[in-house]
């Protein structure tokens, strides 16, 4: 690590199992000697780690790949997010996928049982990149059976999460990309071609610019006269909205609803 | 090889048998038919021994596809050659190729029942697969936990490592071995304990046990996947953790056995779910055959299995 010896390591410690955060702990204080360090929080899973990562400065992330509500996978793939964001270290206990991915990538983890000499190992080495996005789409589909659970985006510099269930639809525009909840909208800086296949299963391609959610769907409704820019127009729940729908996705879109 | 040309020829002799009322007609049109069929038999033969090698490579299912479609083909084709020798005895074309792809499918049908039930070492074998299953995560988990206890709480640690030690044993007892179910219901009381001390208080269970003789017989591991099984997808998943609900009751002749985790509004992950649903299924095949069953009840906010047993002494059909 570059920090100085002056300052200890800050250390969030991510388990959703009290008796593992207990042992990281115990360990880290076992080896402060050789490497100072300070735990700064512990979280029982990722979104109560992002909670505290937004107010306080953190080194060093300890988490856990499998914890419910947010597991350590999406964790890390919003930690980029942050204005600094910090190393991150996975734990596991067994995940053979995973490991096989982060030995390939360079990616840091430490299997659990944890060891002593591992963990110092592991604290001392100057800290790699955070695991690209993709690699961490992959293993959260792998680990959870499913996209994010939540996404985030940046407002005012404060980390914003936006639970991906509540997403309406989203929508290119020139540079960016929106997603629309029922109560208002968000900027993301994810592309609609990576949102389509991390969330296949919840939204539905309707135009070049737009994915709709399946649920949100209410209908479809033809466009009059000879619209350049839609074929057809879908009809959402809740929102007065109307979406686009293109030529080429207009049967296969209400053939899908139809069948659902 | 054989079977094929006495099943064949068996087949054949039965349809000369529907066609003609009488004995001494039977045989004359027994012949007869022999002449046509033989030539499709010893050429589709010859043809599938061939072609052996590269049949086994293929799964089972497209294999047997293939040797159908292969008889269609040479039937089709000497029947086009007997036509144009004149012999054909009336009846169109498909008549004579579905005739013969009916009795393909028949034969194949009795191999494939025939070698599932002679190979008792395979039942054996495919207990014992079934039977060693504790998850890796958990046995892992369960370390470190333990681990991080041996400082502050050492004699909790001991406790839970005597728990782990008895766990694994049962996963390698004698798969043949009945037990007793006082034994499974005390193992998977165990069980619990250890998932308890990672998960802390968001595991919470609540056992009902009806009025019921303890010392009756069971196949091992019966109780400890389904608990395990509602622990992994309803309450792991949970931040809030949740209640794990067993009930074992008698009913009549029947020993029931009831675990039912909350969902939490989540999809059941479906296939890590059917492996350990397939599994005890399975087992309870091999122990009872049809006496047994298991049944799986969802509702928006629970998961809930439920295995039926004879309450009787029964050794695994072999």
């Amino acid at each position: 690590m570059s920090t100085p010896p002056a300052s200890p390591l800050k250390i969030l410690i991510v388990d959703d199992e009290p008796l593992a955060r207990d042992r990281l702990r115990a360990l880290l204080s076992d080896i402060v000697g050789q490497l100072p360090s300070e735990v700064v929080g512990e979280a029982g899973n990722g979104l109560a780690a992002l909670d505290i990562l937004r107010d306080t400065p953190v080194d060093v992330v300890l988490a856990d790949i499998r914890m419910p509500g947010m597991d350590g996978i999406e964790l890390a793939s919003h930690l980029g997010r942050l204005e600094k964001p910090p190393a991150v270290i996975f734990t596991t206990a067994y995940d053979n996928y995973a490991v096989q991915a982060f030995d390939l990538n360079a990616v840091d983890y430490l299997l659990k049982p944890v060891r002593t000499q591992r963990l110092l190992a592991a604290l001392q080495k100057v800290p790699g990149a955070l695991p690209d996005s993709a690699l961490l789409t992959g293993l959260g589909h792998e680990i959870r059976g499913s996209g994010r659970t939540h996404l985030s985006c940046h407002e005012r510099g404060r980390l914003l999460l936006v639970p991906v269930g509540e997403v309406l639809y989203f929508k290119a525009d020139l540079k960016y990309v929106t997603a629309r909840t029922m109560e208002r909208e968000y900027l993301l800086d994810d592309t609609l071609a990576h949102l389509e296949t991390e969330f296949a299963e919840r939204f539905l391609r309707l135009h070049r610019a737009v994915l709709v959610a399946k649920l949100a769907l209410a209908g479809f409704e033809k466009a009059a006269g000879d619209d350049a820019e839609a074929y057809g127009w879908a009809l959402l729940r809740g929102v007065p909205e109307k979406l686009p729908v293109s030529r080429r996705l207009w049967v296969p879109a209400k053939a899908l609803i139809k069948n659902s | 090889m054989l079977r094929v040309l006495l099943g064949i020829n068996l087949l054949a002799g039965l349809a000369a048998l529907a066609q003609v009322p009488d004995l001494a007609g039977w045989a004359g049109r027994y012949v007869e038919l022999a002449a046509v069929v033989q030539p499709l038999l010893l050429v589709g033969l010859g043809l599938l021994s061939l072609l052996r090698d590269a049949l086994w490579r293929l799964p089972l299912r497209l294999g047997q596809c293939c040797v159908l479609g292969l008889v269609a083909a040479i039937s089709a084709g000497l029947f086009s050659y007997t036509a144009s020798l004149g012999l054909a005895d009336g009846g169109s074309v498909w008549r004579f190729v579905l005739l013969s792809m009916a009795a393909t499918a028949v034969l194949l049908v009795y191999f494939d029942l025939r070698s599932r039930a002679f190979s008792p070492a395979l039942s054996e074998a495919r207990l014992a697969a079934l039977n060693a299953r504790i998850r890796p995560h958990f046995l892992f988990n369960s370390l470190n936990a333990v681990l991080s206890l041996i400082r502050a709480r050492p004699q909790q640690a001991e406790a839970a490592l005597e728990s782990l030690s008895d766990l694994f044993r049962a996963a390698m007892r004698d798969p043949g071995e009945m037990v007793s179910l006082a034994d499974e219901i005390a193992l998977g009381k165990q069980y619990l304990e250890l998932e308890t001390l990672r998960l802390g208080e968001r595991l919470t269970v609540d056992w009902k046990i009806g009025p019921i003789s303890l010392d009756l017989p069971i196949p091992p591991l019966m109780l400890q996947p389904l608990l395990e099984n509602a622990v992994y997808h309803g309450i792991e998943p949970a931040p809030e953790g949740g209640t794990v609900r067993v009930a074992i009751e008698q009913r009549g002749q029947e020993l029931r056995i009831a675990v039912a985790n909350p969902t939490a509004g989540q999809v059941q992950h479906a296939a890590g779910n059917q492996i350990a649903v397939a599994n005890i299924r399975e087992r309870l095949a091999l122990y009872y055959d049809l006496e047994a069953r298991l049944e799986i009840e969802t509702s928006d906010n629970s998961y809930e299995v439920r295995i039926i047993l004879p309450c009787q002494r029964r050794q695994p059909a072999r």
